[in-house]
């Protein structure tokens, strides 16, 4: 289990930072699908199946594939040379000081007592539990995402609605 | 498998049901009703859901419990808050209409996603839940991007959109982090569990990585330095009604779960944290105050001044104690007032498609509209905090919270910086009683609606400014559930 768990974390760590500093977008949204691959894998180990199987049915695909057409309609151009050399030095200042604070963390989260798990039901992660809690623990929480999404649809039209009134 | 379904009672969140139902029937309107009666009616009909979820929110006042499985607390801490955010959405959607017309932008979206906004808001403030806070800023957050860039024609706009976007995202990403640490180091969501647990068994390293990042994700959203970058640019391009929105609904709600947060979960810890909150607040008001200073712009000046006041709100939090959390709730009342009236003659003064921002294009404002320059007086000399106006009271409490809590040197620091601000705030005074104008004004349209808008709010600081009374003690009753 460890084996794997380190396995997959690294895959997804690999395949995140892939997506940021790959030049070609294709590339990256590929890589991203990888990512989302490795957390699905991730979710099963934690006995989420049900979270797994939402994450590639939705994520890996749907939304990827809709990525990837946005990225070919748009036809996106290779960014100009010589863009590396800018801001030379707040891109070393700022991965020293982004190294420090990772290697702060790691240090002290190394150094802790993990508090004693609590053992799950035998039913976690299945739909019936998910949609349970879906609709009474977590029902404020539900309602209010849908308000969120609508907001964010709402807000997608008027900012690329063609005509200009 | 049996479902215990949990009781709910929908009159507690009913401010919430009220905003959400009214903006998804202003949606709704705005699709299928005709063009003649759509543009008169959007902010009368938002007017009156605001109305009456003050209403609700008055009703409920003393009510305490919580609900939703605990997801939310009804408590005076949250009403007051509620009347906070409806107060500043309300001033902000009269303040709107003319400036909107202008531009020939009055869409019935617009007032949607403002009540969407205050939806979000309250959430945050009445947040049991680490989940039902990040909802909240996100519900709060995503309608203010959009409509940072509502001007799609406007350069600067667009830049305010994306850059508040994408940074929006980036500290949304540490909020969600910091809670997923906070969960991963005791097993809950829950405020009062987690209250429990750090009382019990101390903090371990994933909660002071989680605290840490909440700092810094509600950090952003109140600009506190360094986290403030992005205010400028997003003040100045956004239009101005949003910007005087999101300069008092944002600030106080993002501070509403901030101090639940640390004052509900962490007094135990108070050592652990403060002193990072002392730097961050003096770093906050120097860098708003000094930057200030230089600013020609008044978008961008009003700006940096929300900079500065977001650490003056800080030293209230620092403080820790009942007279810190009571001045920080009398504060934002006080700011929400005078700053909205500020932006309200900001719009007013810069007239079509915003020509006018420069802060010497308010000389001689006096000599043609004594009133309008009245009224920005009394904001200013709230905004510097001079008696007898509200700003100076809620100032004088939260400073001398943090003198009962020993914060001597915080103090010190914050009352120079209150100076400093005397000069960039005063400037605008001077220049509109003492410079003759250099070219005629020309007719500066205020429609009735907005001048009683603005003498209500002018008199309203005064009021609370001089019989602080009343408002104290609601105050008061507002935070007596934090134990300290």
């Amino acid at each position: 289990m460890q084996i794997i768990f380190f396995l997959l974390a690294a895959t997804a760590l690999i395949s995140g930072i892939m997506v940021v500093i790959q030049v070609n977008p294709v590339r990256s949204a590929l890589f991203l699908v990888l990512n989302f691959f490795a957390l699905a894998a991730i979710y099963l180990l934690a006995n989420a199946q049900f979270i797994a199987a939402i994450q590639i049915i939705v994520y890996a695909g749907a939304i990827m594939v809709l990525f990837l057409f946005v990225i070919m309609l748009l036809n996106l151009r290779q960014p100009e040379e010589g863009g590396a050399h800018r801001h030379l030095g707040q891109k070393i200042f700022g991965s020293f000081l982004a190294t420090a604070v990772i290697a702060l963390v790691i240090y002290k989260v190394f150094r802790m007592v993990v508090p004693p798990a609590k053992p799950l039901t035998p039913d976690f992660g299945s739909t019936e539990m998910v949609a349970k809690s879906l609709f009474t623990d977590y029902l404020l929480p539900f309602e209010m995402t849908s308000i969120l999404l609508l907001v964010a649809v709402v807000g997608a039209v008027i900012l690329a609605r063609s005509k200009v009134e | 498998m049996s479902i215990d379904i949990p009781t709910i009672c929908l009159t507690n969140i009913g401010p919430l049901i009220t905003l959400s139902v009214a903006g998804l029937l202003l949606l709704l309107f705005d699709a299928f009703s005709g063009k003649a009666i759509k543009k008169a009616h959007f902010h009368q009909f938002s007017l009156v859901a605001v109305a009456i979820a003050l209403l609700q929110t008055v009703l409920l006042w003393n009510r305490q419990t919580s609900d939703f499985s605990r997801m939310i607390y009804v408590d005076n801490f949250s009403f007051f808050f509620n009347i906070i955010f409806l107060l500043g959405t309300g001033i902000s959607i009269i303040l709107s209409v003319h400036y909107l017309e202008n531009y020939k932008k009055n869409y019935g979206e617009y007032y949607a996603l403002m009540l969407f906004a205050a939806v979000g808001m309250m959430l945050m403030a009445a947040g049991g839940n680490l989940v039902i806070i990040f909802l909240g800023v996100e519900i709060l957050s995503i309608p203010i991007y959009i409509l940072s860039g509502l001007f799609r024609e406007d350069l600067k706009s667009n830049e305010a959109a994306l850059k508040y976007l994408l940074l929006g995202a980036f500290s949304s990403a540490f909020l969600l982090f910091g809670i997923a640490m906070l969960y991963g180091g005791t097993a809950t969501f829950y405020l009062a569990d987690l209250a429990a647990f750090i009382k019990k068994n101390g903090m371990n390293g994933y909660t002071y990585v989680g605290m840490g990042l909440l700092i810094v994700g509600f950090g952003f959203k109140v600009s506190l330095a360094p986290f403030h970058m992005w205010t400028p640019d997003v003040y100045e391009g956004a239009p101005t009604s949003i910007t005087a929105f999101m300069s008092v609904g944002t600030k106080a709600a993002a501070f509403a779960a901030f101090v639940r947060v640390f004052l509900e979960v962490f007094p135990s810890v108070r050592m652990e944290w403060d002193l990072l909150l002392w730097v961050a607040a003096v770093a906050t008001m120097t860098v708003g105050n000094v930057t200030a200073l230089a600013q020609t712009n008044i978008k961008r000046m009003l700006a940096y001044s929300s900079i500065a006041h977001a650490g003056y709100i800080l030293v209230g939090l620092i403080a820790g104690n009942q007279l810190g959390a009571t001045g920080i709730l009398y504060y934002l009342l006080a700011y929400t007032l005078m700053n909205l009236g500020a932006f309200g003659v900001v719009i007013a003064v810069a007239r079509k498609k915003d020509s006018y921002l420069n802060i010497y294009d308010y000389s001689g404002l006096a000599f043609q509209y004594p009133g309008l320059a009245a009224v920005m007086t009394v904001f200013l000399f709230s905004l510097v905090g001079m008696p007898p106006t509200a700003g100076f009271l809620g100032k004088f409490y939260i400073f001398s919270a943090a003198v009962q809590a020993g914060y001597i040197w915080l103090v010190i620091i914050a009352v120079i910086n209150s100076l400093i601000s005397v000069y960039y705030y005063l400037r605008i005074t001077v220049i509109m009683y003492m410079q003759p104008a250099e070219a005629d004004l020309g007719p500066v349209a205020v429609t009735p609606v907005v001048n009683a808008t603005l003498i209500i709010s002018a008199l309203a600081v005064l009021l609370i400014g001089i019989f602080p009374g009343a408002i104290f003690q609601l105050a008061m009753n507002s935070i007596k559930i934090f134990g300290s």
